[in-house]
Protein backbone atom coordinates (compact mmCIF):
# COMPACT_ATOMS: atom_id res chain seq x y z
CA UNK A 1 0.00 0.00 0.00
CA UNK A 2 0.95 3.60 0.04
CA UNK A 3 2.42 4.92 3.11
CA UNK A 4 2.63 8.27 4.44
CA UNK A 5 3.43 9.96 7.47
CA UNK A 6 1.66 13.13 9.49
CA UNK A 7 3.71 16.64 8.21
CA UNK A 8 4.84 18.63 11.82
CA UNK A 9 1.92 20.49 13.25
CA UNK A 10 3.40 23.75 12.89
CA UNK A 11 4.36 23.21 9.11
CA UNK A 12 0.25 22.29 8.61
CA UNK A 13 -1.14 25.62 10.72
CA UNK A 14 1.06 27.81 9.08
CA UNK A 15 -0.01 26.90 5.02
CA UNK A 16 -3.55 27.29 6.70
CA UNK A 17 -2.76 30.44 9.28
CA UNK A 18 -4.80 32.70 6.65
CA UNK A 19 -8.20 30.67 6.11
CA UNK A 20 -11.09 30.51 8.18
CA UNK A 21 -13.06 27.99 7.45
CA UNK A 22 -11.26 24.65 6.93
CA UNK A 23 -12.51 21.43 5.26
CA UNK A 24 -9.95 18.40 6.49
CA UNK A 25 -11.11 15.51 4.02
CA UNK A 26 -9.53 11.93 5.07
CA UNK A 27 -8.93 8.99 3.14
CA UNK A 28 -9.96 5.71 4.18
CA UNK A 29 -8.34 3.10 2.53
CA UNK A 30 -4.18 3.16 2.03
CA UNK A 31 -3.18 6.22 4.76
CA UNK A 32 -6.02 5.22 6.87
CA UNK A 33 -4.39 1.69 7.07
CA UNK A 34 -0.85 3.49 7.98
CA UNK A 35 -2.90 5.54 10.68
CA UNK A 36 -1.72 8.73 8.90
CA UNK A 37 -4.92 10.40 7.33
CA UNK A 38 -8.22 7.82 7.79
CA UNK A 39 -11.25 9.17 9.89
CA UNK A 40 -9.32 9.55 13.53
CA UNK A 41 -6.46 11.03 11.92
CA UNK A 42 -8.31 13.84 10.84
CA UNK A 43 -10.61 14.18 13.82
CA UNK A 44 -6.87 14.87 15.43
CA UNK A 45 -5.78 16.87 13.37
CA UNK A 46 -8.91 18.99 13.94
CA UNK A 47 -8.51 19.57 17.42
CA UNK A 48 -4.80 20.33 17.76
CA UNK A 49 -5.74 22.99 14.75
CA UNK A 50 -9.03 24.38 16.49
CA UNK A 51 -7.13 24.47 20.19
CA UNK A 52 -4.06 25.83 18.59
CA UNK A 53 -5.77 28.86 16.58
CA UNK A 54 -7.65 29.61 20.35
CA UNK A 55 -5.03 30.07 21.46
CA UNK A 56 -3.38 32.44 18.44
CA UNK A 57 -6.26 34.77 18.89
CA UNK A 58 -7.27 33.44 15.55
CA UNK A 59 -10.26 31.44 15.42
CA UNK A 60 -11.00 28.97 12.53
CA UNK A 61 -14.41 26.80 11.65
CA UNK A 62 -13.57 23.37 11.29
CA UNK A 63 -15.16 20.39 9.43
CA UNK A 64 -14.14 16.88 8.74
CA UNK A 65 -15.16 14.52 6.09
CA UNK A 66 -13.37 10.88 5.25
CA UNK A 67 -14.34 9.53 2.16
CA UNK A 68 -12.77 5.86 1.47
CA UNK A 69 -10.53 7.01 -1.62
CA UNK A 70 -9.46 10.28 -2.53
CA UNK A 71 -7.67 8.53 -5.98
CA UNK A 72 -10.84 8.23 -7.05
CA UNK A 73 -13.88 10.08 -9.02
CA UNK A 74 -16.63 8.05 -7.64
CA UNK A 75 -15.57 8.83 -4.11
CA UNK A 76 -14.74 12.73 -4.86
CA UNK A 77 -18.24 13.32 -6.28
CA UNK A 78 -19.30 12.47 -2.32
CA UNK A 79 -17.51 16.34 -1.67
CA UNK A 80 -19.84 18.02 -4.64
CA UNK A 81 -21.64 20.79 -2.95
CA UNK A 82 -19.83 20.62 0.39
CA UNK A 83 -17.35 23.12 -1.23
CA UNK A 84 -18.92 26.12 -0.84
CA UNK A 85 -19.37 26.45 3.10
CA UNK A 86 -15.48 26.55 2.98
CA UNK A 87 -12.39 28.36 1.72
CA UNK A 88 -10.24 25.85 1.73
CA UNK A 89 -9.18 22.35 1.92
CA UNK A 90 -6.26 20.37 3.85
CA UNK A 91 -5.96 17.08 2.32
CA UNK A 92 -5.10 14.07 4.52
CA UNK A 93 -4.53 11.23 1.53
CA UNK A 94 -1.40 10.43 -0.48
CA UNK A 95 0.31 13.10 -3.25
CA UNK A 96 -2.25 10.91 -6.11
CA UNK A 97 -5.20 12.25 -3.56
CA UNK A 98 -4.33 15.34 -2.59
CA UNK A 99 -3.86 15.81 -6.53
CA UNK A 100 -7.01 14.71 -7.34
CA UNK A 101 -9.10 16.55 -5.03
CA UNK A 102 -7.74 19.77 -6.19
CA UNK A 103 -8.32 19.25 -9.78
CA UNK A 104 -11.94 18.17 -8.91
CA UNK A 105 -12.51 21.64 -7.02
CA UNK A 106 -10.09 24.22 -9.02
CA UNK A 107 -11.12 27.39 -7.52
CA UNK A 108 -10.46 26.16 -4.03
CA UNK A 109 -6.77 26.06 -2.27
CA UNK A 110 -5.67 22.33 -1.09
CA UNK A 111 -3.06 21.82 1.27
CA UNK A 112 -1.54 18.41 2.17
CA UNK A 113 -1.15 17.65 5.69
CA UNK A 114 0.61 14.14 5.39
CA UNK A 115 4.19 13.56 3.23
CA UNK A 116 3.95 10.64 1.18
CA UNK A 117 6.91 8.18 1.63
CA UNK A 118 5.89 5.20 -1.24
CA UNK A 119 4.97 1.63 -1.28
CA UNK A 120 5.19 -0.19 1.59
CA UNK A 121 4.46 -3.35 3.67
CA UNK A 122 3.48 -3.36 7.06
CA UNK A 123 5.26 -5.22 9.05
CA UNK A 124 3.56 -4.53 12.71
CA UNK A 125 1.49 -1.92 13.70
CA UNK A 126 2.21 1.42 12.65
CA UNK A 127 5.81 -0.01 11.40
CA UNK A 128 6.00 0.16 7.57
CA UNK A 129 8.69 -0.96 5.21
CA UNK A 130 9.42 0.50 1.48
CA UNK A 131 9.30 -2.17 -0.71
CA UNK A 132 8.71 -1.03 -4.33
CA UNK A 133 9.70 2.26 -5.89
CA UNK A 134 7.25 1.49 -9.12
CA UNK A 135 10.22 1.63 -11.42
CA UNK A 136 8.02 -0.12 -14.15
CA UNK A 137 10.56 -2.82 -15.09
CA UNK A 138 10.26 -5.58 -11.87
CA UNK A 139 13.74 -7.80 -11.56
CA UNK A 140 12.30 -9.65 -8.93
CA UNK A 141 12.35 -12.83 -10.94
CA UNK A 142 16.33 -13.03 -10.94
CA UNK A 143 17.13 -11.33 -7.87
CA UNK A 144 15.45 -14.10 -5.24
CA UNK A 145 12.08 -11.20 -4.59
CA UNK A 146 14.40 -8.60 -3.18
CA UNK A 147 14.63 -5.54 -5.15
CA UNK A 148 17.48 -4.00 -5.20
CA UNK A 149 16.14 -0.67 -6.85
CA UNK A 150 14.52 0.10 -3.72
CA UNK A 151 16.62 -1.80 -0.81
CA UNK A 152 20.06 -1.09 -2.22
CA UNK A 153 20.93 2.79 -1.34
CA UNK A 154 22.53 2.98 -4.54
CA UNK A 155 19.41 0.87 -6.44
CA UNK A 156 22.27 -0.85 -7.96
CA UNK A 157 21.75 -3.53 -10.55
CA UNK A 158 25.24 -5.38 -10.02
CA UNK A 159 25.80 -5.20 -6.72
CA UNK A 160 26.90 -5.67 -4.28
CA UNK A 161 29.30 -2.89 -3.69
CA UNK A 162 32.19 -2.90 -1.81
CA UNK A 163 30.84 -0.95 0.92
CA UNK A 164 28.85 -3.97 2.31
CA UNK A 165 29.56 -4.70 6.12
CA UNK A 166 28.87 -8.10 7.70
CA UNK A 167 24.95 -8.28 5.85
CA UNK A 168 24.99 -4.91 6.16
CA UNK A 169 24.46 -1.70 3.99
CA UNK A 170 27.39 0.74 4.28
CA UNK A 171 24.81 3.20 4.97
CA UNK A 172 23.12 2.72 8.53
CA UNK A 173 24.12 -0.85 10.62
CA UNK A 174 20.36 -0.56 10.77
CA UNK A 175 20.40 -1.74 7.02
CA UNK A 176 20.41 -4.65 5.68
CA UNK A 177 22.66 -5.07 2.18
CA UNK A 178 20.17 -5.85 -0.23
CA UNK A 179 22.59 -7.54 -2.40
CA UNK A 180 23.87 -9.65 0.34
CA UNK A 181 20.58 -11.39 1.09
CA UNK A 182 19.87 -11.79 -3.01
CA UNK A 183 23.08 -13.76 -2.71
CA UNK A 184 22.00 -15.72 0.47
CA UNK A 185 18.39 -15.92 -0.96
CA UNK A 186 19.62 -17.30 -4.53
CA UNK A 187 22.00 -19.61 -2.93
CA UNK A 188 20.10 -21.29 -0.55
CA UNK A 189 18.00 -21.89 -3.72
CA UNK A 190 20.23 -22.84 -6.38
CA UNK A 191 20.08 -20.38 -8.26
CA UNK A 192 22.79 -18.20 -8.25
CA UNK A 193 23.25 -18.49 -12.15
CA UNK A 194 20.94 -15.72 -12.49
CA UNK A 195 23.22 -12.96 -11.26
CA UNK A 196 26.43 -14.00 -12.78
CA UNK A 197 25.26 -12.20 -15.91
CA UNK A 198 26.10 -8.85 -16.00
CA UNK A 199 23.16 -6.64 -16.43
CA UNK A 200 23.60 -3.82 -18.78
CA UNK A 201 22.38 -0.15 -17.91
CA UNK A 202 18.48 0.39 -17.51
CA UNK A 203 16.16 1.34 -19.37
CA UNK A 204 14.31 4.03 -16.68
CA UNK A 205 10.67 4.38 -17.29
CA UNK A 206 9.76 6.56 -14.75
CA UNK A 207 11.38 10.30 -16.26
CA UNK A 208 8.22 10.73 -17.60
CA UNK A 209 4.51 11.05 -16.06
CA UNK A 210 3.08 7.48 -16.29
CA UNK A 211 -0.57 6.76 -17.87
CA UNK A 212 -1.75 3.49 -17.97
CA UNK A 213 -4.17 1.73 -19.82
CA UNK A 214 -5.16 -1.53 -19.48
CA UNK A 215 -5.37 -4.27 -22.45
CA UNK A 216 -9.23 -3.84 -23.92
CA UNK A 217 -9.68 -0.35 -22.42
CA UNK A 218 -9.21 2.95 -23.80
CA UNK A 219 -8.81 6.59 -22.96
CA UNK A 220 -12.56 8.06 -22.53
CA UNK A 221 -13.45 10.69 -24.73
CA UNK A 222 -12.92 14.31 -23.56
CA UNK A 223 -16.10 15.50 -21.94
CA UNK B 1 41.43 -4.23 -29.76
CA UNK B 2 44.35 -2.15 -31.14
CA UNK B 3 44.26 1.69 -31.00
CA UNK B 4 46.96 2.27 -33.71
CA UNK B 5 48.07 -1.49 -34.51
CA UNK B 6 50.53 -0.91 -32.17
CA UNK B 7 48.56 -4.02 -29.80
CA UNK B 8 47.46 -1.43 -26.93
CA UNK B 9 43.91 -0.31 -26.41
CA UNK B 10 44.70 2.53 -24.98
CA UNK B 11 48.70 3.30 -25.43
CA UNK B 12 48.51 4.62 -21.45
CA UNK B 13 51.87 4.62 -19.59
CA UNK B 14 50.28 1.86 -16.91
CA UNK B 15 49.08 -0.57 -19.79
CA UNK B 16 52.63 -0.30 -21.42
CA UNK B 17 54.21 -1.13 -18.31
CA UNK B 18 51.84 -4.12 -17.56
CA UNK B 19 51.64 -5.36 -20.79
CA UNK B 20 55.35 -5.72 -20.84
CA UNK B 21 55.45 -7.80 -17.94
CA UNK B 22 56.76 -5.34 -15.45
CA UNK B 23 55.16 -5.02 -11.92
CA UNK B 24 53.11 -1.68 -12.14
CA UNK B 25 53.26 0.48 -9.20
CA UNK B 26 50.73 3.58 -9.22
CA UNK B 27 49.79 6.01 -6.55
CA UNK B 28 46.71 8.08 -5.50
CA UNK B 29 45.89 12.13 -5.09
CA UNK B 30 43.12 13.49 -3.49
CA UNK B 31 42.35 17.11 -4.81
CA UNK B 32 41.85 19.78 -2.99
CA UNK B 33 38.59 21.55 -0.96
CA UNK B 34 39.29 24.65 -2.85
CA UNK B 35 40.76 26.48 -6.00
CA UNK B 36 44.40 25.73 -5.02
CA UNK B 37 46.13 24.55 -8.34
CA UNK B 38 49.80 24.49 -6.77
CA UNK B 39 48.28 22.09 -3.96
CA UNK B 40 47.71 19.39 -6.57
CA UNK B 41 51.14 20.55 -8.25
CA UNK B 42 52.84 20.75 -4.96
CA UNK B 43 51.49 16.76 -4.15
CA UNK B 44 51.99 15.54 -7.52
CA UNK B 45 56.13 16.55 -7.33
CA UNK B 46 56.10 14.26 -4.55
CA UNK B 47 55.00 11.15 -7.13
CA UNK B 48 56.85 12.04 -10.24
CA UNK B 49 59.31 9.70 -10.91
CA UNK B 50 57.80 6.69 -8.06
CA UNK B 51 54.63 5.99 -9.93
CA UNK B 52 53.25 4.47 -13.08
CA UNK B 53 50.15 6.57 -13.10
CA UNK B 54 48.29 8.53 -10.30
CA UNK B 55 44.77 8.04 -9.30
CA UNK B 56 42.76 11.06 -9.14
CA UNK B 57 40.05 10.93 -6.89
CA UNK B 58 35.95 11.57 -7.52
CA UNK B 59 34.61 13.49 -4.56
CA UNK B 60 35.87 10.78 -2.50
CA UNK B 61 33.97 10.03 0.85
CA UNK B 62 31.31 12.18 -0.60
CA UNK B 63 32.97 15.82 -0.22
CA UNK B 64 32.45 17.89 -2.99
CA UNK B 65 36.55 18.53 -4.38
CA UNK B 66 37.95 19.91 -7.14
CA UNK B 67 36.88 17.60 -9.93
CA UNK B 68 38.63 14.84 -10.80
CA UNK B 69 39.42 15.68 -14.64
CA UNK B 70 40.23 19.50 -13.80
CA UNK B 71 42.97 17.77 -11.57
CA UNK B 72 43.97 15.34 -13.87
CA UNK B 73 44.68 18.03 -16.09
CA UNK B 74 46.72 19.78 -13.48
CA UNK B 75 49.12 16.79 -12.69
CA UNK B 76 48.83 15.77 -16.67
CA UNK B 77 50.90 19.34 -17.15
CA UNK B 78 52.75 18.58 -14.35
CA UNK B 79 54.41 15.03 -16.90
CA UNK B 80 52.45 12.73 -14.50
CA UNK B 81 49.87 10.23 -15.80
CA UNK B 82 46.37 10.44 -14.26
CA UNK B 83 44.43 7.26 -13.57
CA UNK B 84 40.92 9.28 -14.31
CA UNK B 85 38.67 7.91 -11.16
CA UNK B 86 34.82 8.73 -12.27
CA UNK B 87 31.79 7.88 -9.76
CA UNK B 88 27.87 6.85 -10.53
CA UNK B 89 26.81 8.67 -7.80
CA UNK B 90 27.23 12.37 -8.80
CA UNK B 91 26.27 12.32 -13.13
CA UNK B 92 24.55 10.44 -15.34
CA UNK B 93 24.84 8.08 -18.40
CA UNK B 94 25.30 11.75 -19.96
CA UNK B 95 27.51 13.94 -18.35
CA UNK B 96 29.43 10.81 -17.86
CA UNK B 97 30.28 9.66 -21.14
CA UNK B 98 30.69 14.28 -21.87
CA UNK B 99 33.36 14.07 -19.26
CA UNK B 100 34.99 10.68 -20.93
CA UNK B 101 35.35 12.80 -24.66
CA UNK B 102 36.52 16.01 -23.03
CA UNK B 103 39.03 14.04 -21.00
CA UNK B 104 40.30 11.93 -23.42
CA UNK B 105 40.33 14.76 -25.83
CA UNK B 106 43.01 16.06 -23.07
CA UNK B 107 45.26 13.19 -22.95
CA UNK B 108 43.67 11.36 -20.17
CA UNK B 109 44.25 7.87 -21.12
CA UNK B 110 43.32 5.83 -18.15
CA UNK B 111 40.14 6.05 -16.15
CA UNK B 112 38.72 4.00 -12.68
CA UNK B 113 34.93 3.03 -12.70
CA UNK B 114 33.68 3.17 -9.19
CA UNK B 115 30.25 3.47 -7.86
CA UNK B 116 31.01 6.01 -5.36
CA UNK B 117 30.81 6.32 -1.53
CA UNK B 118 26.77 7.04 -0.73
CA UNK B 119 26.34 10.83 0.12
CA UNK B 120 24.85 9.75 3.56
CA UNK B 121 28.73 9.77 4.25
CA UNK B 122 30.08 13.31 2.81
CA UNK B 123 29.27 16.92 3.64
CA UNK B 124 26.23 17.07 1.38
CA UNK B 125 23.96 14.40 3.47
CA UNK B 126 20.57 15.43 1.49
CA UNK B 127 21.73 15.08 -1.86
CA UNK B 128 20.30 12.99 -4.42
CA UNK B 129 22.70 9.77 -5.86
CA UNK B 130 21.99 9.74 -9.17
CA UNK B 131 23.65 5.92 -9.91
CA UNK B 132 22.00 6.16 -13.42
CA UNK B 133 24.32 3.31 -14.15
CA UNK B 134 26.30 1.30 -11.46
CA UNK B 135 30.43 0.91 -11.78
CA UNK B 136 29.66 -2.42 -13.99
CA UNK B 137 27.89 -1.00 -16.39
CA UNK B 138 29.76 1.85 -16.47
CA UNK B 139 32.88 0.10 -17.24
CA UNK B 140 30.51 -1.59 -20.32
CA UNK B 141 29.51 1.86 -21.32
CA UNK B 142 33.02 2.87 -21.70
CA UNK B 143 34.44 -0.43 -23.24
CA UNK B 144 31.93 -0.05 -26.02
CA UNK B 145 32.79 3.89 -26.50
CA UNK B 146 36.27 2.81 -27.20
CA UNK B 147 36.05 -0.96 -29.23
CA UNK B 148 32.60 -0.31 -30.75
CA UNK B 149 32.96 3.49 -31.12
CA UNK B 150 29.06 3.54 -30.22
CA UNK B 151 27.85 5.76 -27.50
CA UNK B 152 25.68 3.67 -24.33
CA UNK B 153 22.00 5.02 -26.74
CA UNK B 154 23.39 3.69 -29.56
CA UNK B 155 24.88 6.63 -31.71
CA UNK B 156 27.97 6.12 -33.29
CA UNK B 157 31.01 8.31 -32.44
CA UNK B 158 33.36 9.78 -34.00
CA UNK B 159 37.28 9.36 -32.77
CA UNK B 160 36.20 7.16 -29.96
CA UNK B 161 37.99 7.63 -26.66
CA UNK B 162 40.72 5.17 -26.29
CA UNK B 163 40.89 4.71 -22.53
CA UNK B 164 42.69 1.95 -20.29
CA UNK B 165 39.84 0.84 -18.43
CA UNK B 166 39.69 -0.21 -14.65
CA UNK B 167 37.64 -0.70 -11.50
CA UNK B 168 37.67 -1.57 -7.76
CA UNK B 169 37.71 -4.90 -6.53
CA UNK B 170 37.09 -5.28 -2.76
CA UNK B 171 37.91 -9.09 -1.70
CA UNK B 172 36.99 -8.82 1.60
CA UNK B 173 33.19 -7.60 1.92
CA UNK B 174 30.67 -10.25 2.22
CA UNK B 175 29.39 -12.40 0.52
CA UNK B 176 33.31 -13.74 0.70
CA UNK B 177 32.60 -16.45 -1.80
CA UNK B 178 31.01 -13.81 -3.91
CA UNK B 179 33.68 -11.33 -4.57
CA UNK B 180 35.86 -13.35 -6.86
CA UNK B 181 32.28 -14.15 -9.12
CA UNK B 182 32.08 -10.28 -8.98
CA UNK B 183 35.29 -10.36 -10.10
CA UNK B 184 34.40 -12.58 -13.04
CA UNK B 185 31.58 -9.78 -13.66
CA UNK B 186 33.75 -6.48 -14.20
CA UNK B 187 35.85 -8.74 -16.52
CA UNK B 188 32.52 -9.48 -18.43
CA UNK B 189 31.54 -6.15 -18.65
CA UNK B 190 35.02 -4.96 -20.21
CA UNK B 191 37.42 -4.32 -17.39
CA UNK B 192 41.35 -3.93 -18.29
CA UNK B 193 42.94 -3.87 -14.70
CA UNK B 194 41.75 -4.05 -10.99
CA UNK B 195 42.68 -2.07 -7.89
CA UNK B 196 41.99 -4.23 -4.82
CA UNK B 197 40.88 -2.30 -1.55
CA UNK B 198 43.41 -1.95 0.74
CA UNK B 199 44.60 -5.07 1.98
CA UNK B 200 45.26 -6.07 5.84
CA UNK B 201 44.27 -9.48 6.24
CA UNK B 202 46.81 -10.74 3.75
CA UNK B 203 45.26 -14.44 3.89
CA UNK B 204 41.94 -13.72 2.68
CA UNK B 205 43.39 -11.95 -0.05
CA UNK B 206 45.97 -14.96 -0.93
CA UNK B 207 42.16 -16.88 -1.07
CA UNK B 208 40.92 -14.49 -2.93
CA UNK B 209 43.94 -14.77 -5.52
CA UNK B 210 43.69 -18.70 -5.73
CA UNK B 211 40.16 -18.61 -6.40
CA UNK B 212 41.08 -15.65 -9.37
CA UNK B 213 44.01 -17.78 -10.78
CA UNK B 214 41.83 -21.36 -10.64
CA UNK B 215 39.10 -19.72 -13.06
CA UNK B 216 42.02 -18.32 -15.40
CA UNK B 217 40.60 -14.59 -14.46
CA UNK B 218 44.17 -13.49 -13.99
CA UNK B 219 45.05 -14.19 -17.00
CA UNK B 220 42.56 -11.68 -18.93
CA UNK B 221 42.80 -8.82 -15.88
CA UNK B 222 45.55 -6.95 -14.39
CA UNK B 223 45.54 -6.75 -10.46
CA UNK B 224 47.09 -3.78 -8.63
CA UNK B 225 46.84 -4.94 -5.12
CA UNK B 226 45.95 -1.99 -2.56
CA UNK B 227 48.16 -0.87 -0.31
CA UNK B 228 47.99 2.15 2.18
CA UNK B 229 50.67 2.09 4.70
CA UNK B 230 49.59 2.46 8.70
CA UNK B 231 50.32 6.10 10.45
CA UNK B 232 49.68 5.46 13.28
CA UNK B 233 47.60 2.85 16.24
CA UNK B 234 44.05 5.27 15.94
CA UNK B 235 44.31 5.77 12.02
CA UNK B 236 44.24 1.36 11.89
CA UNK B 237 41.46 1.17 14.87
CA UNK B 238 39.28 3.53 12.80
CA UNK B 239 39.95 1.42 9.86
CA UNK B 240 39.19 -1.75 11.42
CA UNK B 241 35.71 -0.01 12.99
CA UNK B 242 34.50 2.65 10.88
CA UNK B 243 35.06 2.68 7.26
CA UNK B 244 32.77 -0.27 5.82
CA UNK B 245 34.10 -2.87 3.86
CA UNK B 246 37.85 -3.04 5.62
CA UNK B 247 38.90 -5.79 7.27
CA UNK B 248 41.94 -4.83 9.78
CA UNK B 249 43.40 -8.08 11.90
CA UNK B 250 44.14 -7.27 15.73
CA UNK B 251 47.84 -8.87 14.34
CA UNK B 252 48.24 -5.74 12.50
CA UNK B 253 47.15 -3.51 15.39
CA UNK B 254 49.29 -5.56 17.96
CA UNK B 255 51.77 -5.02 16.07
CA UNK B 256 51.81 -1.68 15.75
CA UNK B 257 51.20 -1.12 19.32
CA UNK B 258 54.42 -3.02 20.25
CA UNK B 259 56.40 -0.55 17.90
CA UNK B 260 58.88 1.63 20.23
CA UNK B 261 57.09 5.42 20.55
CA UNK B 262 57.87 7.71 17.86
CA UNK B 263 58.29 4.60 15.47
CA UNK B 264 54.82 3.60 14.59
CA UNK B 265 54.64 5.37 11.19
CA UNK B 266 58.01 3.60 10.32
CA UNK B 267 56.31 0.34 11.25
CA UNK B 268 53.70 0.70 9.23
CA UNK B 269 55.70 1.64 6.43
CA UNK B 270 57.61 -1.33 6.98
CA UNK B 271 54.75 -3.56 7.26
CA UNK B 272 53.64 -1.74 3.70
CA UNK B 273 57.15 -3.09 2.33
CA UNK B 274 56.92 -6.25 3.68
CA UNK B 275 53.24 -6.87 1.47
CA UNK B 276 55.12 -5.06 -1.69
CA UNK B 277 57.26 -7.99 -1.82
CA UNK B 278 54.86 -10.29 -1.13
CA UNK B 279 53.09 -9.18 -3.83
CA UNK B 280 56.29 -8.97 -6.66
CA UNK B 281 56.22 -12.99 -6.30
CA UNK B 282 52.48 -14.07 -5.80
CA UNK B 283 51.20 -15.11 -8.85
CA UNK B 284 47.93 -13.37 -10.52
CA UNK B 285 49.30 -10.12 -8.93
CA UNK B 286 50.46 -7.54 -11.26
CA UNK B 287 51.24 -4.45 -9.59
CA UNK B 288 50.65 -2.36 -6.15
CA UNK B 289 48.49 0.63 -6.16
CA UNK B 290 49.50 2.71 -3.54
CA UNK B 291 47.06 4.51 -1.33
CA UNK B 292 49.16 6.81 0.97
CA UNK B 293 46.34 9.22 1.80
CA UNK B 294 47.39 12.84 2.87
CA UNK B 295 50.80 11.07 2.82
CA UNK B 296 52.07 12.07 -0.56
CA UNK B 297 55.19 13.32 0.55
CA UNK B 298 55.82 9.80 2.01
CA UNK B 299 55.61 8.13 -1.32
CA UNK B 300 59.50 8.43 -2.49
CA UNK B 301 60.39 6.76 0.39
CA UNK B 302 58.17 4.12 0.22
CA UNK B 303 58.78 3.23 -3.18
CA UNK B 304 61.89 2.95 -2.33
CA UNK B 305 62.15 0.82 0.52
CA UNK B 306 59.79 -1.31 -1.26
CA UNK B 307 62.60 -1.29 -4.21
CA UNK B 308 60.42 -0.45 -7.16
CA UNK B 309 62.66 2.30 -7.76
CA UNK B 310 63.51 3.18 -10.32
CA UNK B 311 60.08 3.24 -12.70
CA UNK B 312 60.70 1.22 -15.82
CA UNK B 313 60.30 3.09 -18.75
CA UNK B 314 58.08 1.42 -21.88
CA UNK B 315 58.20 2.94 -25.37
Amino acid sequence: MIVAKRKPFEEIKAMIKDHKKILTVGCGTCVAVCLAGGEKEVDVLNAELEMARKLDNNPVELGAFTIERQCDIEYLEKLDGMMEDYDAVVSMACGVGVQFLAERFPEKPVYPAVDTSGLAANRAVGWYEERCRSCESCMLGWTGGICPMTMCAKSLQNGPCGGTNRGKCEISQEQDCAWFQIYERLAAQGRLDSIHEFKPACEWKDQVPRTLIQPGYKKPEAD
Amino acid sequence: MSTEGNGYRSGSNLEKILKAGHFAFTGELGPPRGTDADEVREKARFLKGNVDAVNITDNQTAMVRMSSWAASLLILQEGLEPNYQMVCRDRNRLAMQADILGAYAHGIKNMLCLSGDHCKFGDHPQARGVFDVDSMQLINMVKNMRDEARFQGGAEIAHPPKIFIGAAANPFADPFEWRVHRLAKKISAGVDFIQTQCIYNMDKFRAWVKQANDMGLTEKVYILAGVTPMKSVGMAKYMKNKVPGMDVPDEVIKRLQGAEKGKVAAEGIKMACEQIEEFKEMKGVHGVHLMAIEWEHKVAEIAEQAKVLPRPQVD
